[in-house]
């Protein structure tokens, strides 16, 4: 049960800010991801929230409590490390049972609750072992299982999947989600990877440069991102962003045709930055028709999907999302037109989504 | 293999290969390095005579009477017992302040770390025979002369920069996520240290203390300078009341070294384990 609220939380070290003010409210109950380029100060959002480093400036409020001089284990907050940080000279129960006993518990409290964790997570037959005995999933789930032994209000997790390897990643993402349906508790969870932050939260909250770019659901994130940083990083291959300028009805570019879309976005703002993603544009063979002129670059075949990347213009290349029948040879001269209601419109000066 | 043929012989690095020469050259290092020892073990068993007519025969093991004149005729197991509490006392001491030093050094930030680190690496540079007399007059007045102290103050001073340099190396190398996750757990900084991060440096702690035990077990010169009664002479200094000015018992005088190197050994080769596992940590991930 928590409910945590983030008030123009700063961090500086020595002379460099690192946080610039982050506001943010997460509800009891929720998922949430933090997502961003490394460096932009995901982690040490999550290392301030759980009091490892203090604040330099703002408040953390949890539960209604102002958490910011509150020492780490009195916060009832939990973390699992992306190193694991197991203690190596303990074995697997020891490692969760040190953290029962500093909480003041008595020893059966401390065996049930080890014991329950160790069922949800599969470690019974593992409770004897050492650390350095354990494969890097078991270890994952050892970590997991200390942090639960807490019984904590916040479970905070980082990058928990980057030490495993492709295979076991989408197994632990999925015992991670399924973990959270049963406890049911609130979750921030920290990667780079967007498809990690797509697949888990509830909420997403992207960060750039130590500052919060959007939060919401991943849905709003991918259909409705708030300026072209969020519109660049959440999904797969990246959308493309197009300078092109408004001229009544018409869209037009520098030097590669122009598009005449069915909708345009009310505010009068001529210099725009048009963001399709690869199932937005449709592509036509020759240099005849309407819509942007481009060359085929190459083709990448997928089975179920192709993708065509073409080049406009001198340097602005785009992926398309085509039929996998598709068969455009490199340098084929292509048309590009977006579907309707496909495209996103930012403003060239401000980067800032324009609505609509 | 290679095959035999009259006019191709393999030559010795052939047949035998590289390892097989280093094997070679470090079995016939161990035989140069244990016979004194061995020689040092025989002729604790025989009496003079023997000794001077028959120095490398394998002697008579039933022979004991040398163990037991030295046992139960001397001081000896007086010495053995001061050798023992300045060793074990200086020891001690030099572990735990080298380590609680070593460890606020390595893991926390502060102002002056580095400074203190460097000042007691300056301590590895002092040859501390060379301040003898200011050493003893400063005993003196202290009034430490002829006590077990003065010698495992001194010693504790000459240990501390190594364990120290020693400590501080390997406590940087444990990871920071290990000290978060213990202070997440409700740790406190000194239980961090206790029950955290002292059990993984443990082979570095072996490491110090043998590396400061063997020297300080062996000192002759500090306890020649300091101690004067007989009853609180340590072993190496002890020993050389047996060498005669007219005629020395060597029998005896080996049983004494033979009954005064065992605890070394045997130390030796109970953490063994642990000193090569620390001298190679990090060597191998």
């Amino acid at each position: 049960m928590a409910q945590l609220s983030l008030r123009a939380i700063k961090k500086r070290f020595k002379t460099t800010d690192v946080l610039h003010g982050i506001d943010l409210e997460v509800q009891d109950g929720e998922l949430v991801v933090f997502v961003g380029p490394s460096g932009c100060g995901k982690s040490t959002l999550l290392r301030l929230i759980a009091g490892l480093d203090p604040i330099s400036d703002g408040e953390f409020w949890l539960n209604g409590q102002l958490m910011n001089t509150i020492a780490p284990s009195r916060r009832g907050i939990a973390m699992v490390f992306q190193s694991y940080a197991l203690y190596p000279h303990m074995d697997v129960y020891e490692n969760m049972a040190f953290g029962a006993r500093l909480m003041g518990l008595s020893t059966p409290d401390v065996e049930a609750r080890i014991a329950e964790a160790a069922r949800m997570l599969k470690l019974e037959p593992l409770l004897k072992r050492k650390p350095r005995e354990l494969s890097g999933g078991q270890r994952q789930r050892v970590a997991i299982g200390r942090a639960l032994v807490r019984k904590p209000k916040l479970l905070l997790l980082d990058e928990p999947l980057s030490n495993l390897d492709a295979a076991l990643r989408s197994e632990v993402r999925l015992e991670i989600a399924r973990l959270h349906r049963e406890i049911g508790g609130t979750t921030i969870y920290v990667t780079h990877d967007q498809v990690e932050a797509m697949t888990l939260a509830d909420r997403i909250v992207v960060m750039n440069q130590g500052r919060i770019e959007q939060f919401g659901s991943p849905r709003e994130l991918y259909e409705h991102p708030a300026n072209t940083f969020v519109a660049t990083f959440i999904g797969s291959p990246k959308m493309a962003l197009l300078p092109l300028t408004r001229e009544g009805d018409s869209l037009r570019s520098a030097g590669y045709g122009a598009l005449v879309p069915t909708h345009l976005p009310a505010a009068a703002e001529r210099e725009l930055l048009v963001g399709a993603r690869p199932d937005a544009f449709v592509i036509s063979p020759g240099s005849e028709g309407n819509g942007l002129e481009g060359r085929v670059v190459y083709t990448e075949y997928l089975g179920d999907n192709a993708y065509v990347y073409v080049r406009l213009g001198d340097d602005q290349l785009v992926s398309v999302r085509a039929t996998p029948e598709t068969n455009l040879p490199p340098d084929t001269p292509v048309r590009l037109d977006i579907l309707p209601g496909k495209a996103h419109y930012f403003s060239r000066q401000t980067q800032q989504r324009i609505a609509a | 293999m290679t095959t035999k043929t009259y006019d191709h012989r393999p030559g010795l690095l052939a047949t035998l290969g590289r390892d097989g020469l280093i094997q070679i050259i470090l079995i016939a290092n161990s035989f140069i390095m244990l016979a004194p020892i061995v020689i040092m073990i025989f002729s604790a068993f025989k009496t003079n005579a023997e000794i001077f007519r028959s120095p490398f025969a394998l002697p008579d093991f039933t022979n004991v009477t040398s163990i037991m004149k030295i046992w139960s005729g001397t001081n000896f197991p007086l010495y053995l017992l001061n050798s023992f509490i300045v060793a074990a006392s200086s020891i001690a001491v030099i572990l735990t302040l080298g380590t609680m030093a070593a460890y606020a050094i390595a893991r926390y930030e502060f102002r002056g770390a580095n400074f203190i680190l460097l000042f007691f690496l300056a301590g590895l540079t002092l040859p501390l025979k060379l301040a003898i007399i200011p050493l003893f007059i400063l005993m003196r007045d202290l009034g430490l002369l002829d006590t077990r102290f003065s010698l495992i103050c001194i010693y504790v001073a000459t240990g501390l920069p190594t364990t120290v340099f020693i400590m501080t190396g390997f406590i940087r190398t444990l990871p920071n996520e290990l000290e978060d996750a213990a202070r997440m757990d409700g740790a406190s900084e000194a239980r961090i240290m206790w029950s955290i991060m002292l059990p993984l440096v443990k082979p570095a702690m072996v490491i110090a203390g043998i590396q400061n035990a063997v020297p300080i077990w062996n000192d002759f010169f500090f306890p020649l300078i300091f101690i004067q009664k007989d009853s609180l002479k340590t072993l190496p200094q002890g020993l050389t009341t047996f060498m005669g000015e007219y005629g020395t018992d060597w029998g005896v005088l080996f049983s004494g070294l033979t009954l005064s190197a065992l605890p070394v050994i045997v130390l030796y080769i109970i953490l063994s384990r642990q000193f090569i596992n620390g001298m190679t940590a990090g060597a191998v991930k």
